[in-house]
């Protein structure tokens, strides 16, 4: 593997500097590297890890492979992506795990960390294989079957206790199914006027309040997938500050980059493409989101990326599935609600799209500081580049993108895994 | 960032003189609209009356769709014969909506029924906004391959919980005809708002004509977001009464809402939220009771108040077919052609 130079960095977006990368490891020094790269202007950040990604392989191809979400993945400046295991079959048992994991490997774009289900089959009634799954190659280590809440408490429960033995979290999609029947869109003004279900925001708040204290009951750890409302945050909050956590209770959520910046109001021209589980929230939700995810009380960004393929989207809102693209958009996005607002430097977007998420993964190699001794995983983003939203030019196989003819703020100019150029200049290496 | 708006409004810039493309909704339909669309209906009427032959040339050579992915007996009729007693060639399509996942799409049905010649595309869906998707789709399509001339018309016969524009309209022309306005009158509309599309369009178009409507109904069957429409809300039908509305319109009530919890049972229902004989005596003289129908005698509505001479239940069929005939012409002919 050949040297780096990357000139004129600005770390976290401060002062510039030169990075050198040796042997996929950042270095203090090269004399005479095999590549330079200018980076004059472009902020550098360690590379971004998503929780929370369905590539659809294997089972739903016609909307997304490890090959195509990969590249997606890369060029919105990832290193690491979580599949999640609604797929065709599920991935509750070491053989479709490890068929993910090797389908990552082989394509090499970002490190792919297979999810592992929860329950067999998403069924929510009989525990998934979770000590097989952690021991296979693909070392699972988040199990969750998102898609599916995992409803019923009792083996809410039981999975959490299982999981701390294998040093996993279980990531709770929180949705009270009883109270979504066929609910379609947030419940509020805009779903009574549009006549379209309305879709209880306690479904999700009332799962978060129970698991938060199954979780700590049980020593767990509970990570929350998709938080999308002010009172499931301050849910959290109260969990932090009364529940003990001397006994390994931890708990932590993430928030999807469209729920930092959509709102129910979208759902106005009843396109589909607006159509997501858990729904877009009214306008207050939005801004309490951000605040949470500023102050530390939500701890990361997901994207929550979910391909799905034309027929899906292009028909009437109920009979649409649920789900929106996010990996190319998130970073922007996430600048464009919190840094262009004030929220978070570029120190916090690190935090929240890097090291958090690594933290709760439990990735070793991964969220790591840009420093000396430290894996070269990178992402250089040119934080004046703009650049227009169109799904069809989008890396995934799926064109489902919520923010069609946007102007998004930055762009992701290199991404860097291990030390290899996953995208250079916009493109993917292959 | 900022999104770009897309998609269809039920108004737009003309072709017809009152500015209507689609009518996909009473809400953003505007007042002049509204009230050119009664008064062209009321013409309709006055244009019949009295012909043995009940045919007017208006809409000869035009092709009318009706497309229906729920049964429906009288919203089918209605537009059919409006549209035949304007000449207009009126063709039945059914189609199921239960084999999504099996059938034709949606949008391939819509595009295929616009190939083939349609002017206007008469439509009821169990999904509320099936009718906007589609016309979204066709001015689409009218816009990149065919111009102006490609303009296929949609008229949303029901959509879902969403909205029956017609159907509202028809309301209106009968209170107008019963009242004699419509502006300053208060009704209350009673029952499971929730589920109604009817509801919807009522609320929506009352308001822009200026009526004063309270909606009753038990919480459960109000939708959580009620709070911003343009209408009154109560839980007591006899508080309401009390205060002397000019006209009731009781909407249908299916028994099945129980097993929802929407209500204990439909004894409770009838009990408190029904209009019964006892309870109808006690409006004014003037008043009106309007139903949309298929109406449940003995729950939502007393037999007797049902067939009493303040109901106007068929005076809303008769005036549904003037109604849409307006409809029709405001969407296919244009001033000249009246």
């Amino acid at each position: 593997m050949g040297t780096v130079r990357i000139r004129g960095a600005r770390p976290y977006g401060e002062d510039p500097t030169d990075l050198y990368v040796r042997d996929g490891m950042l270095v203090d020094g090269v004399d005479d590297p095999d590549e330079t790269v200018d980076a004059d202007g472009l902020i550098a950040l360690p590379g971004l890890i998503d929780l929370h990604t369905h590539l659809r392989e294997p089972g739903g191809e016609e909307a997304e492979t490890v090959d195509t979400g990969s590249a997606a993945a890369a060029l919105g400046g990832y290193t690491a992506v979580f599949a999640m295991p609604n797929t065709d079959p599920v991935a509750d048992s070491p053989v479709v795990v490890e068929h993910v994991w090797r389908r990552g490997r082989e394509v090499g774009l970002v490190d792919v960390h297979p999810v592992g289900a929860v329950t067999v089959g998403l069924e929510g009634s009989k525990l998934a294989e979770m000590g097989m799954m952690a021991a296979s190659p693909a070392r699972v280590r988040m199990f969750s079957d998102d898609g599916r809440c995992v409803n019923d408490p009792l083996i809410m429960r039981r999975a959490l206790e299982y999981a701390r033995a294998l040093g996993s979290v279980v990531a709770q999609h929180a949705e009270d199914h009883r109270l979504t029947v066929g609910a379609q869109a947030h419940d509020g003004p805009v779903a009574a006027r549009l006549g379209l279900a309305g879709w209880d925001p306690t479904a999700e708040e009332s799962i978060v309040a129970r698991d938060v204290m199954l979780a700590s009951a049980a020593g767990a750890r509970l990570h929350v997938c998709h938080l999308s409302t002010a009172r499931s945050a301050a849910i959290l909050r109260w969990a932090r500050e009364t529940m003990d956590a001397g006994n390994g209770f931890r708990v932590s959520a993430e928030v999807t980059p469209h729920h930092l910046l959509l709102t129910d109001a979208a759902a106005e021209d009843y396109d589909p493409v607006h159509k997501v589980n858990p729904p877009l929230r009214p306008a207050a939700d939005t801004e309490a989101l951000r605040r949470a995810l500023a102050d530390g009380t939500v701890d990361c960004v997901a994207t929550d990326h979910a391909p799905h393929a034309v027929e899906a989207k292009d028909c009437e809102w109920p009979a649409a599935r649920p789900g929106m693209l996010g990996l190319q958009t998130a970073l922007p996005v996430v600048v464009a609600t919190m840094v262009t607002t004030g929220l978070l430097d570029w120190r916090g977007v690190a935090r929240v799209c890097s090291e958090a998420p690594a933290r709760i993964a439990g990735l070793p190699d991964q969220g790591r500081p840009l420093a000396v001794g430290e894996p070269a995983n990178l992402t250089l983003v040119d934080p004046d580049a703009t650049w227009t939203v169109r799904g069809a030019a989008l890396a995934s196989r799926a064109d489902n993108t919520p923010y069609e003819g946007m102007e998004m703020p930055v762009s992701v100019v290199h991404t860097m895994l291990r030390g290899r150029w996953t995208v250079q200049d916009g493109k993917v290496q292959e | 960032m900022t999104a770009p708006t897309t998609g269809p409004s039920g108004t737009g810039p003309e072709p017809t003189g009152i500015g209507l493309r689609h009518l996909l909704s009473t809400d953003g339909l505007r007042r002049e609209q509204a009230l050119a669309l009664l008064d062209t209906a009321a013409n309709m009427e006055q244009a019949l009356t009295g012909r043995t032959v009940r045919k007017l040339p208006t809409l000869r050579g035009r092709t009318v769709v009706t497309l229906f992915y729920e049964n429906s007996t009288r919203t089918r009729v209605s537009f059919e014969v409006a549209g035949k007693w304007m000449s207009a060639d009126t063709i039945n399509v059914s189609a199921s909506a239960s084999s999504v996942s099996k059938g034709e799409s949606l949008r391939d049905t819509a595009s295929t029924l616009a190939a083939a010649g349609t002017d206007c595309l008469v439509v009821r869906h169990p999904a509320s906004g099936a009718p906007h998707r589609i016309a979204a789709w066709l001015d689409h399509v009218a816009h990149s391959h065919l111009g102006a001339e490609g303009h296929v018309a949609v008229v949303n016969a029901g959509d879902g919980t969403h909205e029956h524009p017609t159907q509202a309209l028809l309301d209106a022309a009968t209170l107008r005809a019963r009242l004699g306005r419509v502006e300053g009158a208060h009704v209350a509309i009673v029952g499971d708002i929730l589920h109604s599309r009817v509801a919807r369009s009522n609320a929506h178009l009352l308001a822009t004509l200026g009526a004063r409507v309270t909606l009753v109904a038990p919480p459960t069957l109000l939708p959580v977001g009620v709070a911003g429409w343009p209408v009154e809300i109560s839980h007591d039908l006899d508080a309401v009464l009390g205060g002397g509305p000019d006209a009731v319109m009781m909407l249908r009530v299916q028994a099945e809402r129980m097993h929802g919890g929407f209500f204990p049972s439909a004894r409770e229902y009838a009990i408190r939220f029904g209009l019964s004989e006892a309870r109808a005596d006690r409006l004014p003289d003037h008043a009106v009771v309007l139903h949309p129908g298929p109406a449940v005698r003995g729950m939502e509505i007393a037999s007797a108040v049902a067939d009493s001479s303040r109901a106007a239940i068929s005076d809303q069929v008769t005036a549904g077919v003037h109604v849409r005939m307006a409809v029709l012409y405001h969407l296919l002919a244009g001033e000249d052609v009246a």
